[in-house]
C-alpha cells in the first residue's frame, strides 16, 4: 500500500488572492476524472479538499491567485522550492488581474485605500506569480478553460510517468 | 480547569481563507474571533467609473463558487436602476441559472466539504470505492455536481462567471437537444438527491440555538424574487434594506458583520426552509412528506439537510421549466441612461445577497455597496463557537474541540471570498 502511495504523483493546489474560480472549475473537471485522479494523484496539500495538508515534496504545484502580501511571497517561494513543477492557473496568477485592480487605481482612489493596504501589510503593488518565482506552465482564463487545464495536466502526467 | 489559546490557522474544506482564535481561561471562553483572512480586492472601489453594462461581469469575480449569484444580483440592481422590465422567458432562464448553481454549489459543500466529517474521513476522495455504501456516495456526488454543472452551462454558458446572462436579457438560448439532455441528467440524479437527504436527515451532529432567520421569501420557491421576511414576522422593503442591517466592524477580520434590530440573525438554506418550505415544488413536497415537518428548525446542522432538500427542489423545478417552456431567441433590452439608484436582492446559495448601484446620466457607475451572506452570519457563528467550546471544554481535549468547531463552521457553509474584498478591514496576524 505504502509503495503504491509513493508512486502516485504528489499534487498541491494553492490559492492566493483571487475568487477561487479555478478551484471550482477543478472540482467540476473532477466530476469526469475523479476515478482516474484517485488512482494516480496523491493530493498532499489542497485545503479545499482535505484537512491534513502536508507541504514536503510535491511533483506538481498548481497556484491560483495573485500575490498580495509578504506572507504570500514567502509561501509561494516555499512552494516553489518544494515542487518539481509549478503551474500558474487562471488570470489572477498569470496576469495579476482582476485581483490586482488596485494597481491601476487613480491617485485619488489609491489615497482612499492607503490606510487599508498599510494596515494589512499588503504589498504596494499586487504581483503576478511569475514576478516572484519561476513558472513551468500556465493555464489561462477567468476562470481557467477546463480543456486547457486537462491538456496541461496530461502533459505533466506523461512527463512524470516516463 | 482548562486554560488555553486555540488558534486554527487556516480552516480547511470551506470556501476561501479564514482562521479562528479562541481564548479559554478556567473553562470560561474569554473571546472567539472568527477571522476572514482573504486579502481585499477593492471591488466597491474598482466599480466606480465603470460602464454600468460591464458591472455584472466585474462583480461576478468577487467569488468563484457564488459567481453566478453575484452576476444575477448585480444584473438585477442595474436593471432596477435603468428601469428595464423583465420578460417571462428571461425570468425562467435566470431561475434555471440559479437552480444549476444551487445543485452544484450545495453538492460541493455537502459532499466534498461536509461528508468526510460524517464518515470520519479526512477527504472526500478517501472514500473507498470497494465499500458499497461509500462507492454509492462517491458516484452520487460527482453525478449530481455534473448535472448542475451541465444545466448551468446549457443555460448560462458557464457554471462559473457565466457569459449568457446580461443586463436586459440573455445573449444565447438553450437548444432542444441540450434541454433534453439536461432533463435526462436531472431525472437520473433524483434518486441520488433523495439518498443525500436521507444521509443528512440521519446525520449525528446537532447544535440547537435560537436565532432570528431572514430570507427573501418567494411565491414559488426560487432564489430571485419575493419579499425579505424574518422569523419574527417583520417585512423589510428592498429599498430600505440598508436601514435594517446594522454594520459591525470587527477589528480582527477582513470583513464586516451585520446585526438586525440589534441582534444577530442567520441567512441561508436553513432560513429559507424555515420561512418558505410551503412554497417548495409540489413534487418535492409529495416526495418528502413528513421530512419537511423537521422545519422550522433551530438546529444549525439542519442547514445541511435544507441544502440537500434544495438540491432536490432545484432538480424538480428545473425539469418542470425545461419540459414545459419553449425558449426562443429574444433581443436584449437596450438601456436608456439616467441618474438613478438600483437595488438587487437575491438568495445566493449561502443566503441573502444585496447589491446596490448608483449610476450617472452617462451610464457610468458612481458608487455601490454589496452585502454578502457570510457577513450576516458572522456574529451567529462566533456566538455558537463560544457556547460550543464552553460546553465541551470540561471534558474534551483541545484538538478534539478544534474538530468540533470546524464541523459547526462548515454547517454554516461560510464563503470567505465573498466576505472580504469590499468592506472595512483590519488584518492582524495571529
Amino acid at each position: 500500500m505504502a509503495e503504491t502511495e509513493n508512486k502516485k504523483i504528489k499534487i498541491g493546489w494553492f490559492t492566493f488572492s483571487c475568487c477561487e474560480d479555478n478551484t471550482i472549475v477543478m472540482t467540476e473537471v473532477m466530476n469526469d476524472h475523479w476515478q482516474e485522479w484517485k488512482k494516480i494523484f496523491d493530493f498532499r496539500h489542497a485545503r479545499v479538499l482535505k484537512a491534513n495538508n502536508i507541504l514536503d515534496e510535491l511533483d506538481i504545484a498548481f497556484v491560483e491567485g495573485a500575490i498580495a502580501s509578504e506572507d504570500h511571497v514567502n509561501k509561494l517561494k516555499e512552494i516553489r522550492e518544494k515542487s518539481k513543477k509549478l503551474v500558474a492557473i487562471g488570470a489572477c496568477a498569470i496576469v495579476g488581474m482582476p485581483a490586482g485592480q488596485r494597481n491601476y487605481f487613480s491617485e485619488e482612489q489609491k489615497k482612499e485605500i492607503e490606510f487599508l493596504t498599510a494596515r494589512f501589510a499588503a504589498l504596494p503593488k499586487v504581483l503576478r506569480v511569475s514576478d516572484v518565482v519561476k513558472v513551468d506552465a500556465e493555464v489561462p482564463g477567468c476562470p481557467m478553460d477546463p480543456n486547457k487545464f486537462l491538456e496541461a495536466v496530461n502533459k505533466l502526467v506523461s512527463e512524470f510517468k516516463s | 480547569m482548562h486554560t488555553f489559546d486555540l488558534n486554527l490557522d487556516r480552516l480547511s474544506k470551506v470556501e476561501g481563507s479564514a482562521s479562528l482564535d479562541v481564548c479559554v481561561k478556567d473553562n470560561k471562553v474569554l473571546s472567539v474571533h472568527f477571522k476572514i483572512t482573504e486579502y481585499k480586492r477593492f471591488f466597491t472601489e474598482a466599480m466606480k467609473g465603470k460602464p454600468i453594462l460591464a458591472l455584472p461581469q466585474l462583480l461576478a469575480r468577487i467569488c468563484g463558487t457564488c459567481s453566478n449569484a453575484h452576476l444575477l444580483c448585480s444584473i438585477e440592481a442595474c436593471e432596477n436602476a435603468l428601469n428595464i422590465p423583465l420578460s417571462e422567458q428571461t425570468r425562467e432562464l435566470r431561475n434555471l441559472t440559479m437552480h444549476g448553481l444551487m445543485i452544484r454549489d450545495h453538492a460541493l459543500h455537502l459532499y466534498i466539504f461536509s461528508m468526510p466529517d460524517i464518515y470520519g474521513k479526512d477527504a472526500f476522495l478517501d472514500f473507498d470505492e470497494n465499500n458499497p455504501e461509500e462507492h454509492q456516495i462517491l458516484h452520487d456526488a460527482f453525478e449530481i455536481k455534473a448535472a448542475g454543472n451541465f444545466l448551468a452551462t446549457l443555460v448560462a454558458g458557464r457554471s462559473v462567471h457565466a457569459v449568457h446572462p446580461t443586463v436586459g436579457g440573455f445573449l444565447h438560448f438553450p437548444d432542444q437537444a441540450g434541454i433534453e439532455e439536461a432533463v435526462k441528467k436531472l431525472e437520473a440524479v433524483r434518486p441520488a438527491a433523495l439518498r443525500l437527504i436521507e444521509i443528512y436527515k440521519k446525520a449525528p451532529f446537532h447544535f440547537d440555538r435560537k436565532t432570528n432567520f431572514m430570507a427573501l421569501v418567494p411565491k414559488k420557491y426560487d432564489y430571485l424574487h419575493g419579499v425579505i421576511i424574518d422569523s419574527k414576522g417583520n417585512q423589510i422593503p428592498e429599498e430600505q434594506f440598508r436601514d435594517h442591517l446594522e454594520k459591525m466592524v470587527l477589528s480582527y477580520s477582513q470583513a464586516s458583520a451585520y446585526k438586525h434590530e440589534g441582534e444577530p440573525y442567520m441567512v441561508g438554506a436553513l432560513a429559507r426552509m424555515n420561512l418558505a418550505k410551503d412554497r417548495l415544488h409540489p413534487k418535492t413536497k409529495e416526495t418528502l412528506g413528513l421530512t419537511l415537518d423537521i422545519f422550522p428548525s433551530t438546529d444549525i446542522f439542519h442547514n445541511n439537510l435544507a441544502q440537500a432538500i434544495e438540491i432536490l427542489d432545484s432538480i424538480n423545478d428545473s425539469i418542470d421549466i425545461l419540459s414545459n417552456k419553449k425558449f426562443e431567441p429574444e433581443p436584449v433590452t437596450k438601456p436608456v441612461y439616467k441618474e438613478a439608484i438600483g437595488i438587487g436582492v437575491i438568495e445566493a446559495p449561502r443566503g441573502t445577497l444585496y447589491h446596490k448601484v448608483r449610476v450617472g446620466a452617462d451610464g457610468m457607475v458612481k458608487e455601490g455597496e454589496i452585502i454578502v451572506p457570510t457577513g450576516q452570519n458572522q456574529i451567529n457563528i462566533e456566538e455558537d463557537i463560544h457556547r460550543l467550546v464552553e460546553e465541551l471544554v470540561p471534558n474534551m481535549e483541545k484538538e478534539k474541540i478544534a474538530f468540533e468547531i470546524e464541523k459547526l463552521i462548515r454547517a454554516y457553509d461560510p464563503c470567505m471570498s465573498c466576505a472580504s474584498h469590499f468592506l472595512k478591514v483590519n488584518w492582524k496576524k495571529s
